[in-house]
C-alpha cells in the first residue's frame, strides 16, 4: 500500500511520516527475526542430521528420503487428507445450515447461539477426553444403546482402525461448529433486508435466494472462515492425542504429532524439523495462490 | 498498568525465584506416577530428606515418552531440576556430550562403586569417556510373563509354565470370555513385548547381534522370522484389549480379566499394592518360561551441572543416598525392582524377585534395548509394532522386513 506514487517535488520519501515508521519497526523486527527467521532456521537445520541438540551437519535430503518412507508419515499425511476435506466441508455446511436456521427470527435464538457456541469455549483437550468417553465402547454410547436392549449395537470408532479419524472428526465438528455458525450469522446479518423483499416479490423460493444470492454475497465472510477452520486443521494435535494418541497402533496419527515425536521422544531434530517443513510446504501451497487472487493483481472484488 | 504497578511486578519477577531457591532444596523430576512406583519414590524422598536436605518431588506423568521431552528441554533450556530419572543408556548421551551434565567420578571413586555395583554394564552405561554421569538405582528386567491364577481357573487350564503352553491356552480363555494376553496401547509396550519375546524365542546370541552389532542379515534371517510368528499368535491373543497405560493392562490380569501380559518387573509393584501373592493369586514366568535370561535395563539419576554451590552438594549426597544399601532394599522392595547390589539383603523379597536375583546370580543377563539403540531407533520400532500389534493385515514377513530396515539405519 505505497500510497500515491511519489511527486516530483517531494521531500525525502524515506522520512515522511517518520513518527509511523519508527513505531512499526518492532512489529518489523518481530515479523522478520522471530517468524520468518524462525522458519528459516528450522529449514536449514532440516537438511542436518541433528540428533536431540542442533548442529550444523548437513547429509542432503535424507530426512526427506526416510520422512516419506515412514508408513507412520504416510499414514499421518492421508488421515491429515481425510481429516481435513470432511471438516471443511461439514463444519461450513452444518454451520451455514444452523446460521441460516437461527436467522428466522426464532425466539430464545440468544439460548441457541450460547448453547452451540459454547463447545467452543473448551479446550481441544477437554473436548478430547469428554469424546474419548462417550466413543468408549464400555461407558459411552454403545453401552447406552445396548442397555436400552439393542444389544448388538456396535458404534466403537475410536478403537476401529478403519474408521477412528471419523472419530475424532465428530469431537472436532462438535467443537467447531459453533464458531462457524457464529461467523456465518453474522454474515446473513449483514445482508440487506431489501434483497429479501425483492426476491421475496420477483417469487424466489427461499433455498434458491439462499443459494445464488445470499451466499455469493456472504464471499468475505466464507473467505475468512475458510482460513481459520484450514489453520485449526493443519495444526491438529492435541485432539487427537487426548482422543486416541494415535491409536489404535498408528491409525490416527496426524503431522503435527509426528513432529513433536520425532522432535522430542526420538530426539531426532532434523527427522522433525523436515517434517515440520512438509506441513509448510502444504499450508503455502493453500495458501500461496489464495493470497495472490485476494491481495494481488487485479481490482478487489469484495 | 500504571509505571509503579509495572516496576512492583517486574520486580517481584526477579525476586521470586530467588526467594523460593532454599539452599539445599533439590527437585527430583521422574516419571513415577503409577501406585507402586509412588510408593517406592517415597522411600528415596525419606532417606533423602534424612540426610538434612530435601526432596522437592517433580513427578511427571504420563510415563517416559511424555517426560522426558519436558526434562530435555528444561535441561537444554536453562532451568535445569536438582537430578533426574532416565532410563540409563543412550537417553542422556547428547546432553552429557555436550556438557550439560555433572560428572559424578568424584563420587564414584569415594564410594567405589566400581565394585558395588553389580552388573558392571550398568556403572558401563553411566560412564561416557571415562567419566561416570549416572547413579544407577535399580535393575528392571522386561523378561516377564505374569499370569493371573484365578482367569485360568475360571477357563478351566492349567496355569501354562512357558509360551507354548500359554498360546495353547488361549482358545480356552477367550471362550471364557477373557483376554488371553493384555497389551496396552503405549507404542512401547508392544514393542518392549516383542523384544521379550525375541530373547525368549530366539536367544541371547541372536538378540546381541540383532540390537548390539545392528546386523540386518539376522535381523531379516530365519530365527528372528520365528520371533515374528509369536508375535503374530501374540497380536491375535491381544485383542480386545482396550486400555492405554501399561499399569490399567496389569490391572486386567489382576482382576482377571485378562490371562497374562508380558510387562517388566515393575508390574510387581502393582500387584503388591492390590495386596496379591506371587504363586498363589498371580504367577510370573521369567524369560516367558522359555530361555530364563534377563535384561540389564533399569533405572538411573543423571545430575545437571548447576552453578549453586550448596545445591552442588547437596547432588553429592543425593547421589550417595541412592546407592546406600537401606535406601536400595527399601526401594526396590516397593518399586519390585532388582537392587543394583550385589551385597545387600533381600530377605523380604517374594518368590518372583527371588527368581529374578537367581538368574542374576547366574550371570543370565543381557543389556536392555535402551542401552544398545538410540532412541530414534527405538522410536522407529515403537511405531512398527504399534501398527503391527493393532492392525492384523500386516503380515509378519512385511513387518519382518520393515524390522529389518530399522536395524540397518540405526547406529
Amino acid at each position: 500500500m505505497a500510497g500515491y506514487s511519489e511527486g516530483s517535488g517531494r521531500p525525502n520519501q524515506w522520512l515522511r511520516n517518520l513518527n509511523a515508521k519508527i513505531a512499526s519497526v518492532p512489529m518489523i523486527l518481530t515479523a522478520v527475526v522471530i517468524f520468518l527467521g524462525g522458519t528459516i532456521w528450522t529449514v536449514v537445520y532440516s537438511f542436518t542430521n541433528s540428533k536431540l541438540l542442533p548442529r550444523l551437519s548437513f547429509v542432503g535430503l535424507d530426512q526427506y528420503e526416510r520422512l516419506w518412507d515412514a508408513p507412520r508419515w504416510l499414514v499421518s499425511v492421508q488421515n491429515l487428507a481425510i481429516y481435513g476435506i470432511f471438516s471443511l466441508i461439514f463444519s461450513l455446511v452444518i454451520g451455514f445450515v444452523l446460521a441460516a436456521l437461527m436467522d428466522q427470527k426464532i425466539r430464545f435464538e440468544n439460548t441457541f447461539r450460547t448453547i452451540m457456541l459454547y463447545p467452543f469455549a473448551l479446550s481441544f483437550i477437554v473436548t478430547g477426553l469428554v469424546w474419548q468417553w462417550l466413543l468408549n465402547p464400555e461407558f459411552g454410547i454403545q453401552s447406552v444403546v445396548r442397555s436400552l436392549g439393542w444389544e448388538s449395537f456396535t458404534f466403537d470408532p475410536l478403537y476401529n482402525s478403519d474408521i477412528v479419524i471419523y472419530g475424532i472428526l465428530i469431537a472436532a465438528l462438535w467443537q467447531g461448529t459453533g464458531l462457524v455458525m457464529c461467523l456465518m450469522l453474522a454474515g446473513l446479518r449483514g445482508i440487506d433486508e431489501d434483497i429479501w423483499k425483492a426476491a421475496r416479490v420477483d417469487g424466489i423460493p427461499m433455498w434458491k435466494t439462499y443459494l445464488f444470492v445470499v451466499i455469493p454475497m456472504m464471499r468475505g465472510v466464507f473467505i475468512t472462515t475458510l482460513v481459520i477452520i484450514a489453520s485449526g486443521i493443519v495444526k491438529v494435535y492435541d485432539l487427537v492425542v487426548a482422543q486416541t494418541s494415535g491409536g489404535p497402533g498408528i491409525a490416527s496419527e496426524v503431522p503435527a504429532k509426528y513432529v513433536y515425536d520425532y522432535m522430542f521422544q526420538a530426539q531426532n531434530l532434523g527427522q522433525g524439523f523436515a517434517a515440520s517443513t512438509m506441513m509448510l510446504i502444504t499450508v503455502a501451497i493453500i495458501i500461496v495462490p489464495w493470497a495472490y487472487l485476494e491481495f494481488g493483481g487485479g481490482r478487489k472484488r469484495v | 498498568m500504571n509505571l509503579r504497578s509495572f516496576a512492583i511486578a517486574l520486580s517481584a519477577a526477579v525476586a521470586l525465584p530467588l526467594s523460593a531457591a532454599n539452599a539445599a532444596d533439590l527437585e527430583v523430576t521422574h516419571w513415577w506416577t503409577s501406585g507402586g512406583e509412588a510408593a517406592a519414590v517415597a522411600e528415596l524422598a525419606k532417606a533423602f530428606d534424612a540426610t538434612g536436605n530435601h526432596w522437592v518431588d517433580g513427578a511427571i506423568a504420563g510415563s517416559g515418552g511424555t517426560a522426558r521431552p519436558i526434562m530435555i528441554s528444561r535441561i537444554t533450556g536453562g532451568d535445569p531440576m536438582g537430578a533426574t530419572q532416565f532410563n540409563h543408556g543412550r537417553q542422556a548421551e547428547e546432553l552429557v556430550q555436550s556438557g550439560l551434565m555433572r560428572d559424578l567420578t568424584d563420587v564414584a571413586t569415594r564410594e567405589n562403586w566400581k565394585d558395588i555395583i553389580k552388573p558392571a554394564s550398568l556403572l558401563d552405561s553411566c560412564t561416557i569417556d571415562g567419566k561416570i554421569y549416572c547413579a544407577p538405582v535399580n535393575i528392571h528386567s522386561w523378561q516377564w510373563l505374569w499370569l493371573s491364577n484365578a482367569a485360568f481357573k475360571k477357563a478351566g487350564v492349567e496355569v501354562p509354565k512357558n509360551w507354548d503352553e500359554f498360546v495353547a491356552a488361549a482358545p480356552a480363555l477367550e471362550k471364557a470370555g477373557i483376554v488371553p494376553l493384555a497389551v496396552g496401547g503405549q507404542p512401547w509396550q508392544a514393542a518392549g513385548a516383542f523384544d521379550v519375546l525375541m530373547v525368549a524365542i530366539a536367544g541371547k546370541d541372536t538378540f546381541q547381534k540383532v540390537f548390539g552389532d545392528k546386523d540386518e542379515e539376522v535381523a531379516a534371517g530365519p530365527e528372528i522370522a520365528k520371533v515374528f510368528k509369536a508375535a503374530d499368535d501374540a497380536r491375535r491373543m491381544s485383542k480386545g484389549t482396550n486400555v492405554q497405560d501399561w499399569n490399567q493392562a496389569t490391572n486386567m490380569v489382576i482382576t482377571g480379566k485378562a490371562g497374562g501380559q508380558i510387562m517388566g518387573d515393575w508390574a510387581q509393584g502393582e500387584f503388591a499394592l492390590a495386596g496379591q501373592k506371587a504363586g498363589t493369586d498371580y504367577t510370573c514366568l521369567p524369560g516367558l518360561g522359555v530361555n530364563e535370561i534377563i535384561s540389564t535395563g533399569g533405572d538411573a539419576f543423571y545430575f545437571p551441572l548447576l552453578k549453586d554451590e550448596e545445591k552442588s552438594k547437596a547432588q553429592e549426597a543425593l547421589a550417595s543416598t541412592l546407592l546406600d544399601p537401606k535406601t536400595q532394599v527399601a526401594f526396590n522392595l516397593k518399586k519390585g525392582s532388582l537392587p543394583v547390589r550385589g551385597d545387600v539383603d533381600l530377605a523380604a523379597a517374594n518368590d518372583c524377585m527371588k527368581k529374578g536375583l537367581d538368574i542374576l546370580a547366574k550371570g543370565n543377563v543381557i543389556q536392555g534395548t535402551d542401552q544398545l539403540l538410540s532412541a530414534d531407533s527405538q522410536k522407529q520400532k515403537e511405531d512398527l509394532f504399534s501398527e503391527f500389534f493393532a492392525n492384523p493385515s500386516i503380515t509378519p514377513e512385511d513387518a519382518q522386513k520393515r524390522f529389518a530396515e530399522i536395524i540397518a539405519a540405526a547406529e
